[in-house]
């Protein structure tokens, strides 16, 4: 066996079962003060008609049986906590823990979107203070911080657009989306009502101006790209793209997924773009929480402003923030209240800590990116050979050759005490490996990576079985996924 | 700076062994005149200790001291320090989307077990883990009785959630839903001879809440009949989760969308939730939003995965049931550890102290002169009442007692001036309520 | 596995089987090698129609979905029920208890412009050439 690393160890991992299969009846993990005022019988008071018996299936446990639950799961998944975390577009960077403590304060989290707008003004200063940020770290005009997450922050962005060519006079038919975009723009153009049509890619994994010229006519309303894209290659003639974008009355949209390669280098607003998203949980370290939540603020040039999702926060001659609910050109409203609020908090804690020092941190993480591509490329086939951004797309081209696939040198980087890199995607370059590293990792860390990753090629061409039959320190192997969407089970039932 | 794990001569080294000299350099593929060439121009940067005392400061500007009986879709409630503490643990905290199952266990199998909970209280029997929010479970509910049946016309009860409405609006605008409003009576029950009338060949779902805006529960068996007597699905939305303890689950409903705030998330002024989609079985393929499954492992252990994810945009891109990617899963995890704790008999407690409370904060405001109780439909720990003059005014008066009142109806329905809508929950006090019952009955002997 | 001398091919893999004024549809055996397990298909319901290269119904794997397009214009008469519990047919058996609808034909010319096995087998090849180029 080659394996040279030394970063990992076996240790016992405790089985643990369904909380469901751990009830004992009459075991409970917490309790009430007790009641105050005269008891009612409550099926009385909502009559037989609405009252329930009692709920059923519902596990009986006590506070230690929950915290050792909780905890033993909690071990058994990866963490950033624990080491890099190179998934390609995802931006696993440090989750600081300051943030989580300010979000948890007393007036902070205890407050109420409905009180009055004169006790909510400290609520109302923290979003004003992060639209300002953003504001300035994309170049834009204006934001919104409504949208939940990013794929809401996207539909927010086409709504906007279609609204404004609507008002124009003629809302168009069509999104164009190169065929390296996320999976999230191509289902939400769809969801805005606009046909997609896919762009073709250049040998440079670019747009390709000319034949973009010769599609982008009277029915389409707007190009989305992601910027540095998504083989984290800058688009160069992005500017040249707004241009003629512009020129036929279309506009361009960006997704900001990759915004930690831009932050305090360069602005969107000032190469072009009229609409874009940011994923806080990317870019501002808002934890991913293991798939949420998230926040998508969307910022846009003034001739979008008129189509914000309302309500709209303003600052009235007073110096007092308020919400703006008259806002007749407006998209509407996208959820309930005022957004991710507790997300926000994190992002602006984030955003305070660094303040102008946000470049330090993208140029660590371009830094780690191409030190990276730098010390792998003669080991791993390169797709695109120019100079990366904040992440680095390889090929298992050479490997595939003795039968090893992306997917298995992902599996096998488990082994190595790493989460996998992004497999598969883009969908533009076959066996993609997808690797960014962010600025949260140590030059020793990227070592250790960079080892492991020239030690798995190496197995690859000498005993591939070990890599494709990855991983193999897992306390449960690859699992069945076919026999789980055949005959789906979805939820545990009381016997 | 202390998130940055590099000491400047590991940079210079870093640089140079990739033939760079200076950092400028990392970005020669961006045109020089789209470079930034001076520094941001943003507040910071600033140490732990000013981050925690800027965000103090902030809070000292905010409700701290005041008394509120405000819900109307968020609600406060009891929770546990067990659960921030266990979902702070790194593992869960710090962890992406559980695409590589065998290093992520842990959130696959508290989402599976989250999916249970959520089928137990809702009487249903698949749900999903999760949407953003009940607003946003809403119109995707919405959306997913388009699919289903193939029909447009949305039929809403006018005691929904106004800002739920809102969103059902945005959503439904560009799917080309066709809405149609339906009105309560005076037991603040949406009217069923209204429904009747409503729903047609054309109608792919009514749309209520229950609890509904107005506090008042919903008739859902009676609903459910008449919108299957159509062929449209029945959809519950249910913005107070712990009613659920006391009050029968709308079993008859095809789809429900539940906000779980209630299960142990703070009202962090409105976000972040979860929303939940649950349904019954043969629509489970329609249903947007994330799924874990149970599976097993090459040696048969038992173990979970994401499942039917072809449904999810990363695959089917254009054709997805919907755009959504995140699934607000530490939300998720917060109430399924939230849940645990409480266990059928907590839960049971908590729903029987808001029902009581609500009952004698309720009884003692309506004793005062000329305050009424306009609906005469049962209720859980939300209530309307009816005074002399606007609630808005009331309202200031209480502020300067430091409470925070009843929520104006009239923001959200113009005949509704005088009309407030109350929560009580387990946190209210008896001193608190009966402080709120002394400063109302004081407000309304004040000269308008 | 081989391709039927009776049936007939299109290009996006699907294949016919004309019995009289009727036919059976369904995937070929390249088509469910490139999905992988089948885990769930989606059938039209009796009494639609389809014009020729439209889609009626989808085919997924895991982590892939597949529409299925109708080769020939025609009104849809039976959808294979079996496949609803038991999917994995298509890769077993996917000429034969794999099919996916019946259909009355409307315009019976359109399936001699398809291919014959020798030509669809041809076709695949150069299929499979291309992708390891």
């Amino acid at each position: 066996m080659t394996e040279k690393l030394k970063r990992t160890a076996r240790h016992i991992s405790l089985g643990e079962s369904l909380i469901f299969e751990r009830s004992v009846p009459g075991k409970r993990g917490f309790e009430l003060p007790p009641l105050d005022v005269p008891a009612v019988d409550s099926a009385a008071v909502v009559g037989a008609e609405f009252a329930r018996s009692r709920v059923e299936g519902f596990p009986e446990v006590s506070e230690i049986e929950v915290i050792r639950h909780f905890t033993r799961l909690s071990t058994w998944n990866y963490a950033i906590d624990y080491g890099m975390y190179p998934l390609g577009s995802c931006t696993m960077k440090y989750n600081p823990r300051v943030n989580e403590f300010v979000a948890r304060l007393d007036g902070i989290a205890s407050e109420h979107p409905y009180q009055p707008v004169e006790l909510a003004q400290g609520c109302l200063k923290i979003l004003w203070a992060l639209q300002q940020i953003l504001l300035e770290v994309t170049g834009m005009d204006a934001v919104t911080l409504h949208p939940c997450a990013g794929a809401q922050g996207e539909y927010a962005g086409i709504l906007m657009i279609r609204a404004l060519l609507t008002s124009r006079g003629n809302p168009r038919k069509k999104v164009l989306v190169p065929d390296s975009a996320h999976g999230t723009n191509p289902a939400t153009a769809v969801t805005a009502e606009y046909a997609v049509e896919n762009i073709p890619s250049d040998a440079n994994g670019r747009i390709d101006l000319a034949r973009l010229s010769s599609v982008v006519n009277e029915d389409v309303a707007a190009l989305m790209v992601t910027n540095p894209n998504t083989v984290g290659i800058f688009e160069k003639d992005i500017a040249a793209v707004a241009e003629l974008l512009h020129s036929r009355g279309a506009l361009l949209y960006m997704d900001g997924a990759n915004m930690n390669a831009l932050a305090g280098v360069a602005r969107p607003g000032d190469f072009g773009v009229d609409v874009m998203h940011m994923n806080l949980h990317k870019t501002f370290s808002t934890p991913h929480g293991g798939g949420g939540p998230g926040a998508g603020p969307v910022a846009v040039k003034k001739s979008l402003e008129p189509f914000l999702p309302s309500p709209v926060l303003v600052q009235r001659a007073d110096g007092k923030l308020n919400f703006d609910n008259n806002r007749p050109q407006s998209i509407g409203r996208l959820r309930a209240f005022y957004g991710n609020f507790g997300v926000l908090v994190r992002a602006l804690a984030y955003a305070l800590a660094y303040g102008p020092g946000m470049r330090a941190a993208t140029e660590d993480a371009v830094l780690n990116a191409n030190y990276i591509r730098k010390n792998l490329e003669d080991t791993f086939e390169l797709p695109y050979r120019q100079p990366c951004m904040h992440e680095v797309v390889f090929s298992d081209a050479r490997q595939r050759k003795n039968g090893v696939t992306t997917m298995d040198i992902a599996k096998r980087l488990i082994d190595y005490g790493f989460h996998p890199y992004t497999t598969a995607f883009p969908l533009i370059v076959p066996g993609a490996m997808m690797i960014e590293p962010t600025e949260s990792e140590s030059r020793a860390e990227c070592d250790e990576f960079i080892q492991a990753m020239r030690s798995i090629a190496e197995e690859s061409a000498t005993t591939p079985e070990r890599v494709k039959t990855a991983p193999h320190s897992t306390r449960i192997g690859r699992l069945d996924e076919t026999t789980a969407a055949r005959k789906p089970i979805l939820r545990w039932k009381p016997q | 700076m202390r998130y940055l794990p590099k000491s400047d001569s590991e940079r210079r080294e870093m640089l140079a062994s990739i033939g760079l000299e200076k950092m400028e350099d990392l970005f020669i593929s961006i045109p020089a005149e789209y470079r930034l060439t001076r520094p941001l121009s943003v507040p910071g940067p600033l140490s732990e200790k000013e981050i925690i005392d800027y965000f103090r400061a902030r809070g000292s500007e905010n409700a701290f001291g005041y008394s509120s009986f405000l819900g109307a879709g968020v609600y406060n409630h009891l929770r546990s320090v067990v659960t921030d503490a266990l979902i702070q643990r790194g593992e869960f905290l710090t962890s992406y989307t559980p695409y590589q199952g065998e290093i992520s266990q842990g959130t696959l199998q508290a989402i599976f077990e989250f999916q249970t909970l959520m089928c137990q209280l809702t009487g249903q029997e698949v749900a999903n883990a999760g949407m953003y929010d009940g607003s946003t479970a809403t119109a995707e509910a919405a959306l997913m009785a388009e699919r289903v049946t193939g029909r447009s016309g949305i039929v809403v009860a006018r005691s929904l959630h106004p800002e739920y409405r809102q969103v059902l609006d945005t959503y439904g605008r560009h799917a080309a839903l066709q809405f149609s409003e339906v009105g309560f009576t005076a037991t603040g029950q949406i009217d069923l001879s209204a429904i009747r009338a409503a729903v047609g060949p054309a109608t792919a779902a009514v749309v209520v809440q229950s609890p509904n805006f107005l506090g008042v529960l919903e008739q859902v068996p009676a609903i459910a009949e008449i919108a299957h007597a159509a062929g449209a699905l029945l959809i519950v939305a249910i913005a107070e989760g712990v009613s659920l303890g006391a009050v029968k689950p709308p079993a008859d409903a095809d789809i429900v969308a539940l906000e779980a705030q209630s299960f142990g998330l703070a009202p962090s002024f409105g976000g972040p939730f979860a929303g939940v989609i649950a349904t019954r079985d043969k629509f489970v393929r329609q249903m947007p939003g994330r799924l874990a499954g149970q599976t097993v492992d090459s040696t048969g252990r038992r173990g979970f995965v994401l499942t039917l994810a072809t449904r999810e945009q990363h695959i089917r891109r254009e054709k997805a049931t919907s755009n959504i990617c995140t699934n607000q899963a530490l939300c998720a995890l917060a109430a399924t550890i939230h849940l645990s704790l409480l266990g059928p008999q907590g839960l049971r407690e908590m729903a029987d102290q808001n029902i009581a409370k609500a009952r004698y904060a309720a009884t003692e405001l309506a004793k005062l002169p000329g305050v009424s109780a306009p609906f005469s439909g049962p209720v859980f720990n939300e209530f309307v009442l009816e005074f002399p003059r606007s609630v808005k005014i009331l309202n200031k008066d209480l502020l300067r007692e430091k409470i925070i009142g009843p929520l104006p109806l009239g923001n959200f329905f113009p005949d509704l001036t005088k009309r407030g809508l109350y929560c009580v929950t387990e946190l209210h006090s008896r001193a608190e309520i009966d402080r709120l019952v002394a400063g109302t009955k004081r407000a309304l002997e004040l000269p308008i | 596995m081989s391709y039927p001398a009776d049936f007939r091919y299109s290009k996006d893999h699907e294949w016919i089987k004309v019995e009289g004024g009727t036919a059976k549809i369904g995937i070929t055996d390249y088509a469910q090698k490139s999905l992988g397990d089948v885990v769930f298909v989606e059938l039209p319901k009796p009494g639609a129609k389809f014009t020729a290269g439209s889609a009626f119904g989808t085919v997924e794997s895991v982590k892939a979905v597949s529409e299925v397009y109708s080769p020939v214009t025609c009104e849809v008469l039976e959808v294979n029920e079996s496949l609803a519990s038991a999917p994995e047919t298509i890769n077993t058996d996917p000429h034969g208890a794999a099919w996916l609808i019946k259909v009355r034909l409307q315009t019976p010319a359109e399936v001699q412009s398809m291919m014959d096995a020798a030509a669809y087998e041809a076709y695949i090849a150069e299929k499979d050439k291309e992708a390891h180029a």
